[in-house]
């Protein structure tokens, strides 16, 4: 898995959401991408699986950056 | 996990709505959603002139967006603050508003923090000497300022900003740790223009999730700035965004109650709005409105930096180009 440019080796046969635990992060901050396609947390990890992790979570809204 | 409408793959698991959903139903249901909040919470009508404010982020231009695909007359307005943060910050986030609004031919405002004033926020929150090192102080005053202002010489009749649910739980949170009265009577998802020259302010998506923001637009296919502001890093902001992510964890929906049992205890009369309410008046320089006497804020800032910079007095008469006012 790969989370802010990062790359985290998961267990196979683990779901993104243990693995996302187990890295440190909060499952409700981070979505899974694979394939450029979004995946549930449920999604079991299979030997060469490439999952991107995206941060949701951001300081501050509004116009202007 | 199969999405609960047509039986397809799901890509997105909302626990605190105890639902999943494909691409395509997800498409369509959180754009529904918007709008019934819009109508729930009076924002706007398909009448309104609404003038989004856009950062170049997965909420303002996932917002934007929506609103586009409802049917409202949703403008952007971009304002660079000139933050580079060595990645050139700014820079990318404008590409970015301008080419989502030229994808979808829409109409897009651009200030130009030091362009129209003389200097960047950074730069201005170093003169200024505001913030304790941190320029969000100096920054948050001219958005709110340049947003209000754009607003009324464009003739918008509403300003919506992408503030979401995760935003909205996190400074109710600040205000709650504080018991910040004045603050908590005017956190609402509507703020009314209480007086000329101040816009009518309003969340659309003050009730959808951070999550569900940036599910949306990549979903979508909206190229947004990943990078969070240089600024933003320690932020208390942050901090209550992954405390109350450790809440909803364990508890799913536990954000969306706390903002929604504020809303009802406020509509049940637990604040008094009349004890909080700001005496208002136009600033003696430019006209926006002020609780300050005689100049705004915004004013007595730029004053004490054109002074530092020696920069010549250069209030603009109205910070919309003629040729994009409609």
């Amino acid at each position: 898995m790969v989370y802010r440019g990062k790359e985290y080796e998961a267990k196979v046969g683990s779901t993104v959401r243990d693995a996302v635990k187990k890295i440190g992060l909060q499952p409700e901050t981070v979505l899974a991408v694979l394939d450029g396609k979004l995946v549930t947390d449920d999604t079991v990890l299979r030997e060469g699986m490439n999952i991107r992790l995206v941060a949701v979570i951001s300081g501050g809204s509004g116009a202007g950056r | 996990m199969k999405c609960r409408k047509c039986g397809g793959t799901a890509v997105i698991n909302m626990r605190q709505h105890k639902l999943a959903l494909c691409a395509d139903d997800y498409l369509a249901w959180l754009p529904e959603q918007v709008q019934r909040f819009i109508e729930k919470y009076e924002m706007f009508t398909r009448d309104d002139r609404v003038l989004v404010a856009v950062s170049g982020g997965k909420d303002s231009l996932g917002l934007w967006d929506i609103l586009h695909r409802l049917g409202y007359q949703a403008d952007g307005l971009y304002i660079g603050l000139g933050i580079d943060g060595g990645f050139g910050y700014s820079d990318q986030s404008r590409e970015l508003s301008e080419r989502f609004a030229n994808e979808h031919g829409l109409k897009l405002h651009v200030v130009e923090v030091e362009q129209t004033y003389g200097a960047t926020i950074p730069e201005l929150a170093v003169i200024s000497n505001r913030g304790h090192g941190k320029p969000c102080s100096v920054c948050g005053l001219n958005k709110r300022y340049i947003m209000n202002r754009v607003a009324h010489d464009g003739g918008y009749t509403v300003l919506a900003t992408g503030h979401n649910l995760d935003d909205e739980a996190a400074v109710l949170m600040q205000n709650t740790l504080n018991w910040a009265g004045g603050y908590l009577v005017r956190q609402a998802p509507v703020l009314p223009a209480s007086r000329p020259g101040l816009a009518r302010k309003v969340k659309p998506l003050c009730r959808i999730y951070e999550r569900e923001m940036a599910a949306y637009t990549i979903t979508r296919g909206i190229e947004y700035i990943y990078d969070e502001c240089p600024h933003a890093v320690g932020s208390t902001t942050l901090y209550n965004k992954e405390l109350l992510n450790q809440l909803e964890e364990k508890r799913p929906g536990a954000k969306l109650q706390f903002y929604l049992s504020f809303l009802q205890a406020k509509e049940a009369g637990l604040f008094s709005a009349k004890a909080s309410e700001p005496d208002l008046h136009a600033c003696d320089r430019c006209g926006q409105p002020t609780t300050a006497p005689g100049e705004c804020s915004f004013c007595r800032l730029w004053d004490k930096v054109r002074g530092v910079k020696n920069l010549p007095d250069r209030v603009p008469a109205s910070l919309v180009a003629p040729a994009l006012s409609a």
